[in-house]
């Protein structure tokens, strides 16, 4: 069964930071309960982006997407938030395990932020490896993450993999 | 005879029997897993939620600190604090409670970050640890979870870039310094995925305090982890204050890199980041004359003896600038019981210092000195985003801890050379070094 993800584009710039997508304040203020979270997300980058946001929209960034903090409150709120994927130029290492463990489908593509505006319709194809703004009808192949963590992805993340599965996947 | 390697590939070899090459994904075993007040509520409740991840690997490779919201400035951080207690005792897992310091400080005190040793901690600042030739670098709470439960965990193999630091630095120059210049230059994604070696003739004036602060923001230029070499200055360090002689470990002549950086260290001058961005890399003399209302100098980044030294070599026999608030907050309770020792808490307080001892406090904008509206600090820390610190419109400037002394007693950005008296050198390379006013 093919592996597509379809959703609306938010496009955004270069090194977002976890602490653009929550603020560390709220990790002490709401310590542990993320859906009290969510109405915090992007709130110094996009305002009211809690309440625009649809489920399998997907965010197409620059360069350097996740930089800074280990803190995994990051990817899980933008899937909580409904986020299908994120598309990006270059991710920081530790957002990108973060996404992976959490299943969040993360895709290092280089030309589809340059054509991507605000709202355009993207889809992925995990398993060709294939990244497409419909909108523009330009594609690009991506570089899919190694098996084994391509495995964790599809499975929803490392824990839903250890359910499914009885063991790691190492 | 055998190919030569990098410290990268040596520190592979030896945990795993082989040198991998970059891009490979390599699970190896740990060493030293932890994590904090910050992280721990989503590691254990992956571990209690999840078959297989119910279990710590082995006690005595696992450390917990309550380090972020310390004392617990919120029932909410009380609450995550009692669980720890909780969990460290059903476990034996150590944990360093309120007072004990900023867990990458307190790995150092105690030495639980050695040469050739893997480490991971969720917190992505467990880099600092690469000062020590570990590889050692930050992973999310569900990382750890994996790692306290399995002892091991997937890296994949990052590219080695060498970092030489070449030449003799100017005596008011210190590892932050260093370190945010080659941020400004290389930029915050200038080193993703990758890992940064420093070498040269350099190293020798680099003191371990300041090899902390550079390899503590490899995270701040995207790099996986920042290693210096277990070279003399590494081994004198771990005899002096641990009594222990660990292993000498260098990268071999001619080991193959991907790229190489030269650092002049003569040439530097003191630097500020200036927000919104830890890469807005400035010399201070561009942006002298900025007003301040707070200064911060502390933070896993800064929070060691000789910054404190620095500080106190400015703050002596003046006083805090009217309207401004000068923050102090040591790393850990060890180095803050030195400074008492040797009188420099006395010259900080003397100055209108507020001091306090072992937390991250108001560098993740958790408690001791948020900002208000519009508010401006200099900040020893390591990040600088708009609302890091207080107010969304409040902004930091990243700087050593002399530049911020110096910020301290005039009210305005300032350059420290300007207040320096002598030229000692900042660095404080000699583990036996004691302050005297």
């Amino acid at each position: 069964m093919a592996w597509l993800i379809r959703g609306r584009a938010w496009r955004l710039g270069d090194n977002i930071s976890t602490d653009h997508i929550i603020s560390g304040k709220y990790k002490f203020a709401k310590i542990n309960r993320l859906e009290d979270m969510l109405p915090y997300v992007f709130e110094e980058v996009i305002p009211g982006f809690y309440e625009k946001v649809r489920p399998g929209d997907v965010i197409v960034a620059g360069r350097g997407f996740g930089y800074g903090s280990s803190r995994e409150h990051a990817p899980r709120l933008l899937k909580l938030a409904g986020i299908g994927a994120v598309v990006a130029k270059s991710f920081h290492r530790i957002f990108y395990r973060n996404a992976i463990n959490i299943g969040l489908p993360v895709i290092v593509s280089e030309r589809i932020p340059d054509v991507t505006e605000q709202g355009d319709t993207v889809l992925v194809d995990m398993e060709r490896g294939v990244v497409r703004n419909e909108t523009r009808g330009v594609e690009e192949r991506f570089q899919p993450p190694p098996p084994v963590l391509l495995e964790v992805l599809r499975a929803g993340g490392i824990v839903e993999y250890i359910r499914r599965n009885g063991r790691l996947p190492w | 005879m055998p190919e030569p390697r990098t410290l990268t590939e040596k520190l592979f070899e030896a945990k795993t029997g082989r040198a991998p090459s970059p891009g490979e994904i390599v699970v190896a075993p740990l060493d030293l897993v932890y994590a904090h007040d910050g992280t721990f509520g989503l590691a254990v409740e992956v571990m209690r939620q999840t078959p297989l991840l119910d279990q710590v690997f082995d006690p005595s490779r696992v450390a917990l600190f309550i380090d972020h919201a310390a004392p617990a400035p919120t029932v909410a951080a009380a609450l995550v604090h009692q669980a720890m207690r909780r969990f460290a005792r059903e476990r034996g897992v150590r944990l360093f409670d309120v007072g004990n310091g900023i867990s990458h400080q307190v790995v150092a005190d105690e030495a639980l970050v050695r040469p050739g040793y893997f480490v991971v901690g969720a917190d992505s600042h467990t880099v600092t640890g690469g000062a020590f030739a570990a590889f050692a670098t930050g992973v999310g709470s569900t990382d750890a979870a994996v790692a306290m439960a399995t002892g091991k965990l997937w890296f994949r193999v990052p590219e080695q870039v060498r970092l030489v630091l070449d030449g003799t630095p100017p005596p008011y120059i210190m590892g932050k310094d260093i370190v945010l210049t080659i941020i400004g230059k290389v930029g915050s994604d200038g080193m993703i995925y990758r890992a940064v070696e420093y070498q040269g003739d350099g190293l020798r004036y680099v003191s371990m305090d300041s090899r902390m602060t550079i390899s503590n923001m490899a995270v701040e230029m995207g790099a996986k982890v920042g290693l210096f070499p277990s070279d003399s200055v590494a081994r004198a360090w771990f005899q002096a204050l641990h009594g222990l002689d660990v292993p000498r470990i260098e990268p071999d002549p001619g080991a193959g890199y991907a790229d190489e950086m030269v650092l002049e260290l003569g040439k530097l001058e003191p630097v500020v980041a200036a927000p919104p961005n830890v890469d807005n890399v400035k010399p201070v003399t561009e942006v002298e004359g900025v007003e301040v209302d707070q200064v911060f100098i502390g933070s896993c980044t800064n929070g060691r003896y000789e910054d404190y030294v620095a500080a106190a070599r400015i703050l002596r026999g003046r006083r805090v600038a009217e309207g401004v608030r000068c923050v102090a907050i040591p790393a850990s309770r060890r180095v803050y019981r030195r400074l008492l020792r040797d009188g420099v808490i006395d010259v900080l307080t003397d100055a209108g210092c507020f001091v306090a001892y072992g937390t991250c406090g108001p560098c993740i904008g958790a408690h001791l000195g948020l900002l208000g509206e519009n508010e401006v600090a200099v900040s020893t820390t390591n990040r600088n985003f708009t609302g890091r610190m207080g107010h969304k419109s409040s902004k930091v400037y990243l700087a050593s801890p002399a530049t911020a002394a110096a910020a301290a007693v005039t009210g305005r950005i300032t350059d420290p050379r300007s207040l320096l008296r002598g030229d000692a050198p900042l660095m404080l390379t000699d583990p036996g070094y004691r302050y005297a006013p």
